[in-house]
């Protein structure tokens, strides 16, 4: 395809697909009045950043909100892979009874969605009086198959002698893992990580069933809350907090844009 | 001495998987099972104990009519967004591949609604689709258009919520397709070029679609499970509104399940959605052993 036509093209199908962030961002700078006005001006005549954020920084903790999706995402995170690498190397690299039943029980988890579980796990956490807690949030997600699968598959990739290696100089296993094994495995457990982080940052459907308490919120459930409860037609400032919540891994994945297409690309596998 | 070692390594095996598996007997086999045994009873939170109802659950499905309003807004809605998001991601794909300049910025743009908050970019969506202070519907009065209501009106509901799907799920499934083209290798294409495949039309008959149909058939899969799935646009706009008009499946497990706290009812209907998914994958399956036995 010749040159022009194809970036012709190609910027008005970015101009559309970006169509509501530009939107979002020059709503949260206009003040109520220009909101109003079915126009199709960007720029505001008078700015009121400062009033739409500080709305949304004054009555509703966002930060509070940022840090439990950082928190939240975070000790998913660690759980599964404290889980998954143990596993993936020992369904890739050992022999023992049960390997066989255990990876096809694996293959079976992955065909699972995550609504499926979730009436006995709310009925569970309601017994033990986990509804509103950190570890309601977090627990169900500790584990991980998609995780599991993709480090096995790592892991057999990896030549045997390098292990050999570690075991000649006496190590044990968990050594092996450990000192060998892992440190060779940053390129799958980067992408593990982003997909991790991107479906729990966004998730709304458990948080949504689990909690109902104001300092628990999640970005997610707390933007949900605002625009219920609070905001009203205030778009200004729904669209302020909005802003607020988007950009942090939006701005992450400008950073690290190559990783985190890798990283979604494998995960793609799972779907 | 190897039987030591094999045991050895065995006890190491099971050490290593022990709390994995313990993990996933806690959070999902065991759940998942169960929600098949509470599919048979009429299970309610907060009521004391349950009776066995049988299939009453499953019969209650076939014959509620909110129950069939929710299965045929979820297969229209698939039936939209399924195909437009793979041709984009498609689309989008070839595009970006048929030149050199721009290429990982525009990659950059089309993936960016992956990582993005669906709930905030939903608001968002909201007000370029207000009826009366939108954007839409004043860029569409500028040619004597008048827009719709599009997320009020039951008319409309499905296609506006479909049209945030495609939004959605276009640049994921372009990086899909993107790592599928970069896996075609390039004397292919050199060969069709001496076998007289010379426009690129002809290239991409003889060349690209063959061998990207693998990919596509991963990305026609997911997309199709992620559409079913759709659950965060409908409870930050809709709620399943106006008159049930988009009501879809996973919103209706939500509300039957935790709302009105019906747990038998709400679990048959997973195991409904269960099935559906099995299925899905089950086709998938048997679409690429056919491939690879005939080709």
């Amino acid at each position: 395809m010749r040159a022009a036509p194809r970036l012709v093209l190609l910027s008005l199908l970015a101009v559309l697909v970006l169509l509501p962030y530009v939107w979002m961002i020059s709503v949260s700078l206009k003040p109520r009045s220009e909101v109003f006005q079915a126009t199709l001006s960007l720029i505001p005549k008078d700015f009121a950043a400062v009033q739409n954020y500080g709305r949304v920084l004054r009555e509703i903790p966002i930060g509070r909100y940022l840090l439990n999706g950082v928190f939240v995402c975070g000790s998913i995170l660690a759980f599964q892979l404290a889980f998954a690498i143990p596993a993936g190397y020992a369904l890739a690299k050992l022999r023992f009874r049960g390997r066989g039943v255990m990876f096809a029980m694996i293959l079976l988890g992955l065909l699972v969605p995550a609504h499926v579980p979730a009436i006995p796990l709310y009925i569970a956490a309601a017994n033990a009086g986990l509804l509103n807690t950190y570890t309601a949030l977090i627990a169900p997600f500790t584990i991980s198959v998609f995780g599991i699968f993709l480090f096995r598959q790592f892991f057999r990739a990896m030549p045997d002698e390098l292990l050999q290696a570690g075991r000649v100089d006496g190590m044990n296993e968990a050594s092996v893992m450990l000192r060998v094994a892992l440190p060779n495995a940053w390129p799958a457990a980067t992408a593990f990580a982003i997909f991790s982080v991107v479906a729990h940052w966004s998730d709304l459907f458990w948080p949504l069933i689990v909690i109902n308490e104001g300092a628990l919120y999640t970005p997610a459930l707390g933007v949900l809350w605002f625009r219920a409860e609070e905001a009203g037609d205030d778009y200004g400032a729904l669209m302020a907090a909005a802003v607020l919540v988007t950009a942090p891994l939006v701005a992450a994945f400008l950073l690290a844009q190559r990783r985190f297409i890798e990283g979604m690309t494998m995960s793609g596998m799972k779907g | 001495m190897s039987e030591r070692a094999g045991f050895g390594e065995a006890l190491a095996g099971w050490l290593l998987t022990g709390p994995a598996i313990l993990a996933y007997l806690a959070m999902l086999l065991i759940p998942t099972l169960a929600v098949v045994v509470l599919a048979f009873t009429d299970f309610e939170l907060g009521m004391p104990g349950f009776h066995w109802v049988g299939l009453d659950n499953f019969s209650e499905l076939l014959t509620d009519h909110g129950m069939r309003t929710s299965v045929r807004n979820t297969a229209l809605y698939v039936a939209l967004v399924t195909p437009a998001s793979i041709l984009a991601g498609l689309g989008l794909a070839l595009l970006i591949e048929a030149g050199s300049r721009g290429k990982v910025f525009f990659r950059a743009v089309f993936f960016l609604p992956v990582v993005s908050l669906m709930v905030a970019m939903a608001t968002a969506w909201q007000y370029l689709l207000h009826p009366t202070i939108g954007p839409v519907n004043a860029w569409l009065a500028l040619f004597g258009i008048a827009g719709p209501n599009w997320l009020g009106s039951s008319d409309w509901v499905l296609v506006s919520l479909g049209l945030i799907g495609v939004w959605e799920n276009a640049g994921f499934n372009m990086v899909l397709v993107l790592a599928g083209l970069t896996a075609i290798p390039r004397e292919l294409y050199a060969a069709a070029e001496v076998d007289g495949a010379a426009g690129p039309w002809a290239r991409f008959r003889l060349v690209t679609w063959p061998l990207l149909g693998p990919t596509m058939l991963l990305v026609t899969t997911i997309t199709t499970i992620r559409a079913i799935r759709t659950f965060d646009s409908i409870a930050t706009l809709t709620q399943g509104g106006p008159n049930k008009a988009s009501e879809m499946i996973v919103w209706t497990i939500y509300q039957e399940g935790f709302s009105y706290l019906r747990m038998g009812y709400a679990a048959a209907l997973t195991v409904v959605f269960l099935v559906v998914v099995l299925a899905i994958m089950l086709v998938q399956t048997r679409l690429i052993e056919k491939r690879t036995h005939y080709s």
